[in-house]
């Protein structure tokens, strides 16, 4: 993934090039954290909205989002 | 082969104490009338080296395990008849297709279907070369008595573990039950070959790449050589590649293996045929009445030699063409309806003719009835 | 990616080959952070499966793979722990390769309760060979060979396991993941036959054939149609039609297969002499 797509300070990060645009981690975040750029591909909307619950990484079933631990940043 | 001891014991206990002495040391089988005795046997002697038994819910199930065994480095063997082999036919396919050494030994009785479970029969010699779907490499041993049983399944190792290919060992009803002084082979002075393994590391290892003989390394799981293995066809990473330049390449190579390694497997029998103007080509328990009617012909003046096969597949094409040159007439005496006369006759084209002299009544051949076929050629 | 799950994965061979919003993808990760809880070595561990969408799988991942034939993963992973029993072996197989052609393998890997652990990936359906009925399709359900319904009755795989004598069963789903991976993580740990039911979406051939347009949607199935089993054994047979109960059906600890083939081969290697 291109470096200009992460926002250092992104709580979740998708990897555009593994995203099949599928919907599920948007439709099913808690905090409607995620949304779709125009080809469907998820993208992140309202990161200071998410709770770090990781169900978006766990239910995406192209191993496409990574949801950082607060010590990562 | 040195001599540890001599026992009078019946083929499939052949099949038994010759595994052991080649390393096998795994076996899965399902009881089949006139195989079962192997599993038999094995379930109480494989625990004595080390070895490990298992009965299986069926033929398909053993067929598998025995590939997994291997493919986690253990010498394996499976043995059945022919319901049985039919049912083993589609995962012997893909032990062809991914190279995993095993050995299946079908002891062959009277069909098709149920057909008479206890009578003896050839009729698997095709089924043993082209039982599973696709064209892909196979070897297929025929012993003709019980001695010679042992020897071939040691042997029958050796080729699977060499070349990475499943080797049947064909029995039958006969040969499988008949008693015979055995000579034992002692482990020590009996050449044993095992698979070759990796020469590089981890990191560099391709499961199937050609090293220059044709016949990848091979790492058993758990070595820390992690690979991909597939029954569809994968280049040489083991990964799957539906390319048409990848499929050509692996069945060159696959097919390509057993022709370049021909010594490894080929094993015929030649016998007076310089001069012989009547050659009989024999294989299995049929070989033993044969010799006899040979005997009493010579004999009696007439010119026949014999060529046995004990390698049935790949043909021993060459091998039969040079024991033929001269002869005026070729006939192939087998308990079928004349499967292995098929090939005889593709070999010797359309100037000799090839007769057959069969049986598939469920009795075996006496000398008389082949001694009887050989005057009515020779004569004719 | 995630980095912890990074390293289990051939990076190489992805994206995989699974359609968008694909069950398959969440079972597989799940596998894999259960395995990585359990800190389950790569080269100890064999992962074996069928013929199927979700027998792809072992392909994925950086472990000692076998990709086998239709139904017949059991089989093959039966002969890799028996002749190697300190190796995990894991067997990935579709609702379909476990339950129709390899249904009698499942019986009899339960019955001897050897120890492997089985996830089946239950799509409700023949995914590869283009969506026909399997044994686990809903009756009624629409299939491609069951254009009018299908009027086969629909069979509880984990109850055929557990009345075979496995150790451990389970049924989760890709919506209740979380618990899903603990379940697999259960699976693991048990010494013994393992056999964990994932109920997972083919949106393409099940999902809107059967009125479940999305993924979406299907994962709304999956939430809506569960039903825990604490709370399903207190209802009636009535309210439970449609739904499927999920959690832990068995586990119990008994007499494992290639541990008690290790204690015949200490007893007997005596026996008689070598080979
Ligand atoms: C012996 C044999 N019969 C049939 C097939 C065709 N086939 C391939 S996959 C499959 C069904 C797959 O369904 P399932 O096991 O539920 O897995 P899914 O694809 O849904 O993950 C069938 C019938 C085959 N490969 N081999
Ligand atoms: S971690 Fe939870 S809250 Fe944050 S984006 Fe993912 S699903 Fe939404
Ligand atoms: S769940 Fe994964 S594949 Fe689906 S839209 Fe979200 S990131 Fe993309
Ligand atoms: S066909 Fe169904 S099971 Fe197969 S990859 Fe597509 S969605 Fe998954």
């Amino acid at each position: 993934m291109s470096s200009s797509e992460v926002r250092a300070e992104d709580p979740v990060v998708v990897d555009r090039h593994l995203c099949k645009a599928c919907g599920i981690c948007i439709a099913f975040c808690p905090k409607s954290v995620l949304g779709a750029d125009g080809d469907g591909i998820a993208i992140v909307e309202r990161p200071d909205e998410c709770i770090r619950c990781r169900m978006c990484e766990f239910r995406c079933p192209d191993f496409a989002i990574v949801v950082r631990s607060e010590e990562d940043e | 082969m040195s001599e540890s001891g001599r026992r009078l014991m019946q083929g499939n206990e052949a099949v038994v104490e010759a595994s052991l002495v080649a390393g096998c040391r795994f076996f899965a089988g399902y009881p089949i009338t006139p195989s079962t005795e192997i599993a038999e046997l094995l379930a109480s002697r494989l625990p004595q080296v080390g070895g490990r038994f298992i009965q299986m819910e069926d033929e398909i199930a053993s067929m598998g395990a025995a590939i997994g065994a291997s493919l986690a480095g253990t010498k394996a063997m499976t043995a059945t008849s022919g319901p049985g082999f039919s049912l083993k036919q589609e995962n012997l396919g893909f032990a062809a297709l991914t190279e995993v050494p095993v050995v299946v030994v079908d002891v062959q009785r009277m069909g098709p279907s149920t057909g008479m479970p206890t009578a003896p029969s050839q009729g698997d010699i095709m089924q043993a070369r082209w039982g599973t779907h696709g064209d892909h490499p196979i070897v297929a041993l025929c012993p003709a008595s019980v001695g010679e049983t042992y020897a071939a399944t040691i042997r029958a190792f050796n080729i699977s573990e060499a070349l990475r290919v499943p080797v049947v060992l064909l029995l039958d009803e006969v040969i499988g039950h008949m008693r015979e002084g055995v000579a034992m082979a002692d482990a020590q002075n009996v050449e044993i070959i095992d698979r070759k393994g990796p020469s590089v590391s981890p990191s560099e290892f391709l499961p199937y790449a050609d090293d220059g003989t044709m016949v990848p390394e091979m790492a058993a799981f758990g070595e820390g050589y992690r690979h991909h293995v597939t029954g569809l066809f994968h280049d040489e990473t083991g990964f799957p590649d539906m390319s048409a330049a990848v499929a050509k390449s692996l069945m060159q190579r696959i097919m390509g293996k057993l022709d370049a390694h021909r010594h490894v497997y080929e094993w015929t029998e030649a016998r007076d045929t310089e001069e012989a103007e009547v050659l009989l080509v024999t294989f299995g328990s049929p070989a033993q009445a044969a010799r006899s009617a040979i005997n009493r012909a010579q004999r009696e003046g007439m010119k026949v030699g014999e060529f046995r096969l004990i390698t049935l597949w790949p043909f021993p094409e060459k091998a039969l063409r040079e024991a033929a040159t001269g002869a005026r007439a070729v006939i192939v005496p087998e308990m079928n309806l004349g499967q292995l006369r098929l090939e005889v006759e593709r070999v010797m084209g359309c100037a000799t003719p090839v007769y057959g002299i069969n049986r598939t009544d469920g009795d075996i051949f006496k000398p008389d009835e082949i001694y009887q076929g050989i005057v009515e050629v020779y004569s004719g | 990616m995630n980095t912890h799950l990074r390293k289990y994965f051939r990076q190489e061979h992805l994206p995989h080959i699974w359609c968008p919003g694909c069950g398959n993808g969440i079972v597989t990760a799940a596998i894999l952070r259960a395995l990585d809880r359990l800190g389950w070595e790569k080269d100890r561990t064999v992962f074996v499966s069928g013929i199927g969408c979700s027998s792809r799988a072992p392909g994925y991942l950086d472990f000692n793979t076998l990709h086998t034939t239709h139904g017949r993963a059991l089989v093959f992973a039966t002969g890799v722990k028996v002749a190697h029993p300190n190796l995990n072996v894991v067997v990935i197989t579709g609702d379909g390769d476990a339950s129709a052609i390899g249904g009698n393998h499942l019986i009899h890997a339960a019955r001897r309760n050897i120890d492997i652990t089985t996830i089946c990936f239950n799509n409700s359906i023949y995914g590869m060979t283009g969506g026909q009925y399997s044994p686990l399709s809903p009756t009624d359900s629409v299939a491609s060979t069951a254009p009018f319904g299908n009027t086969d009755r629909s069979f509880d795989l984990c109850r055929l396991v557990e009345a075979a004598g496995a150790s451990y069963v389970a049924r989760g789903t890709t919506y209740h993941v979380t618990p899903l991976t603990k379940l697999i993580e259960r699976g693991f740990e048990k010494r013994g036959f393992s056999f964990v039911e994932a109920i997972t979406a083919c949106p393409v051939y099940f999902g809107r054939r059967n009125k479940m347009r999305t993924p979406v949607e299907m994962l709304e199935w999956q939430k809506d149609a569960a039903v825990p089993i604490t709370r399903a054994q207190k209802m009636d047979p009535e309210e439970l039609a449609g739904k499927f109960v999920i959690g832990t059906f068995v586990d119990i600890d008994m007499p494992e297969y290639t541990e008690s083939y290790e204690r015949l081969l200490r007893e007997h290697a005596s026996d008689r002499g070598g080979g």
